[in-house]
């Protein structure tokens, strides 16, 4: 991140009737950074995500999008940026590079310039083989990646993706993050909207968690684990030895160990101690088998924070389940 | 406040791309076939009944629209009847077709507004129904040339062309309207209902319960009654009533224009035919004179829906 800001939204508030959809929200993403927003369906991210673009209009609350108002300039924003809708739609009939080339034509690209572009993104995506093929056969996979097409295609300095895995087996998702993480070696920002915990925590560098419209948290995964899971480390242990986990509570900084099976131990620190419990298991003459510090995982993160909100956070985390 | 840029950015790329889908499509080409195949049955009909009958009529080409043959009724009956089936067929899945496609969003996510899509498939479908009317209408001079042997005058082509041009707009109408319900619904099946089901009532029941609604307005007088006339205030009224449905403009713009004998639209009292030579045709202008209201009318209508459908499709969610 090299502190230059791409997208800048402060106190952005989208209404209907009386009832806000996004309330007051303000964050900013930088160059080159991969920015996730995450939450329970209907917690305001699409609605955020169409006011970045000037598709739907803003109630309260300014945005700038590479600087421009997209109220205002929205093709000057359009042309910048490119977005994958939620479960995105192709023209069935046309072939892939002839959807493409629709596109190419709306952005206003030349001809020449087109064809090179389109064959670039096709390839770069793997779907230079089937540029050809009605898009009506493709595999929603083969969508999505159609779609980060159009994205590479445009040029754009800015990705929105709206649930680019949703509905992907795990083999597409792996393909379709390495294909977002080129977007950062590229200097591409990105700012992806998801419920799937685990696959977002792999690619992005900071996260806000959506909760009824407004961010409850933002920060990187780390930063939030320590904010919400009180900043302890948790570090396995699987060694043998009489006594062990005594002599482990006497390590300092360590405030709970925890018999996890035979021979495995679980320590609570609010530091990393795996160097010292290594000691002390050597010391003792133990064989360790495993040590590892567990990494705070969003899932964790998300659970507990919506576990700690009063009202009715239990319902909306099974609703996340049910559509993941 | 203005936003940046022109409205219609992007607008010939969404004609070229709506015209080639209209053009392949396996809905147009049937649609094509239908109307062809119709308008020849309507045209072999008047050929048959000319050329029993007529032996001298100054404007003979243009009895090929009109001239009917029992059972078939005449080529301008089929084409006010054809016209609006194949405009809805056209337009109703245009907007809500993007929707349920899940391309819409990603379309507007492109540089251009949301005027140029609506825009560009009104145009687009426009100049679908356009190739296709102008095709039939070559078809029907050709085959009129041929099957009668009489080459037609200017003022009968002039007359013809126009019959064309007001086609062309009535056509616009409907498609402005199946748009318009395209907006409005998300369901592509609702909305072909209910363009299909307003097409019914507006050409075939509008008429009847035009005259019943007339009869309320204005009670028919009982001296005219006695005198076994229709009353002119109970007239006037069902005409003004009927008019709000664009067929029976249609119709009475494609009387003036292919019949050069009609002097009015409207009922005419005995006064005013004093003088008048019965039976003799106007000149192509004052013909156009007496169809230009209900020309002028047809145009405003089609811009009225259109706009309307604009309006909403401005103000509507683009998320799915």
């Amino acid at each position: 991140m090299s502190g230059e800001i791409v997208i800048e939204a402060d106190g952005l508030t989208k209404t209907y009737g009386r009832a806000a959809a996004v309330d007051h929200i303000s964050f900013t993403v930088g160059r080159g950074e991969i920015f996730g927003l995450l939450g329970p369906n209907g917690a305001g991210k699409t609605t955020t995500i169409l006011m970045l673009l000037g598709l739907t209009d803003i109630s309260d609350g300014k945005v700038r999008v590479l600087g421009f108002d997209p109220a205002r300039q929205p093709l000057s924003v359009k042309r910048r940026v490119g977005y994958l809708p939620d479960t995105v739609g192709f023209y069935d009939q046309l072939s892939a590079a002839d959807n493409l080339r629709y596109t190419a034509r709306l952005i206003g690209f030349k001809a020449a310039d087109r064809e090179k572009r389109i064959a670039d993104a096709l390839d770069q995506v793997g779907l230079a083989d089937f540029a050809d093929k009605p898009v009506g056969t493709f595999s929603r996979g083969m969508r999505q990646r159609l779609g980060l097409a159009e994205i590479l295609m445009k040029g754009a300095q800015i990705a929105i993706l709206d649930e680019p895995t949703s509905g992907l087996d795990p083999q597409a998702t792996a393909e379709l993050l390495q294909i977002i993480r080129g977007f950062k070696s590229e200097g591409v920002s990105v700012l992806l909207s998801s419920h799937l915990l685990d696959r977002v925590q792999s690619v992005c560098d900071r996260v806000a968690l959506f909760s009824a419209g407004r961010i409850a948290l933002m920060g990187s995964v780390a930063e939030l684990g320590r904010q919400v899971l009180g900043g302890g480390y948790v570090v396995d242990i699987e060694a043998d030895g009489a006594g062990l986990a005594e002599r482990l509570a006497l390590i300092p900084g360590v405030s709970g160990v925890e018999k996890t099976g035979v021979g495995k131990v679980r320590l609570h620190a609010d530091r990393d101690v795996r160097p010292e419990a290594a000691t002390e298991v050597v010391a003792m003459q133990g064989r360790l088998k495993y040590l590892g510090v567990q990494e705070p995982s969003l899932d964790a993160i998300y659970t507990r924070f919506f576990e700690t909100q009063p009202n009715g956070a239990t319902t909306r985390r099974e609703g996340v389940r049910h559509a993941a | 406040m203005r936003r940046e840029g022109s409205a219609f950015q992007g607008l010939g790329v969404v004609v070229l791309k709506e015209l080639s889908d209209h053009l392949t499509s396996v809905r147009m080409r049937v649609l094509e076939w239908l109307v062809v195949l119709i308008a020849l049955a309507a045209l072999y009909g008047a050929i048959q009944q000319i050329k029993d009958t007529t032996a001298e009529d100054p404007f003979l080409f243009l009895r090929l629209f009109t001239t009917s043959r029992q059972p078939l009724p005449a080529f301008v009956s089929f084409i006010s009847f054809l016209v609006p089936l194949m405009a809805i067929g056209l337009g109703f899945d245009a907007v809500n077709g993007e929707h349920n496609r899940r391309t819409l969003s990603r379309i507007l996510a492109q540089p251009i507004y949301r005027d140029a899509l609506l825009f560009g498939k009104f145009l687009a479908g426009l100049v679908t129904l356009a190739i296709s009317l102008v095709a039939l209408w070559l078809l029907v001079i050709g085959l009129g040339l041929l099957l009668i042997g009489i080459p037609p005058g200017a003022e009968e082509i002039g007359r013809s062309f126009l019959f064309l041009l007001v086609t062309i707009i009535y056509a616009g109408v409907w498609l402005a309207l199946a748009l318009l319900f395209s907006v409005l619904f998300r369901s592509a099946a609702t909305a072909a209902l209910i363009t299909l089901g307003l097409w019914l009532v507006i050409t075939f029941i509008w008429p009847v319960l035009a005259g019943a609604i007339a009869q309320i307005i204005a009670p028919p007088d009982p001296r005219y009654i006695a005198l076994g006339l229709p009353t002119p205030a109970t007239v006037t009224t069902e005409q003004i009533l009927e008019r709000f449905s664009p067929s029976t403009l249609f119709g009475e713009v494609v009387v003036a224009l292919l019949d050069p004998t009609t002097r009015s639209l409207g009922p005419i009292y005995l006064t005013q035919l004093q003088g008048a030579v019965l039976g003799a045709p106007l000149p192509l202008g004052e013909s156009i004179l007496i169809a230009w209201p209900q020309i002028v009318g047809m145009i405003a209508t089609a811009i009225l829906l259109f706009v309307i459908g604009y309006v909403i499709f401005q103000r509507q969610e683009v998320r799915a």
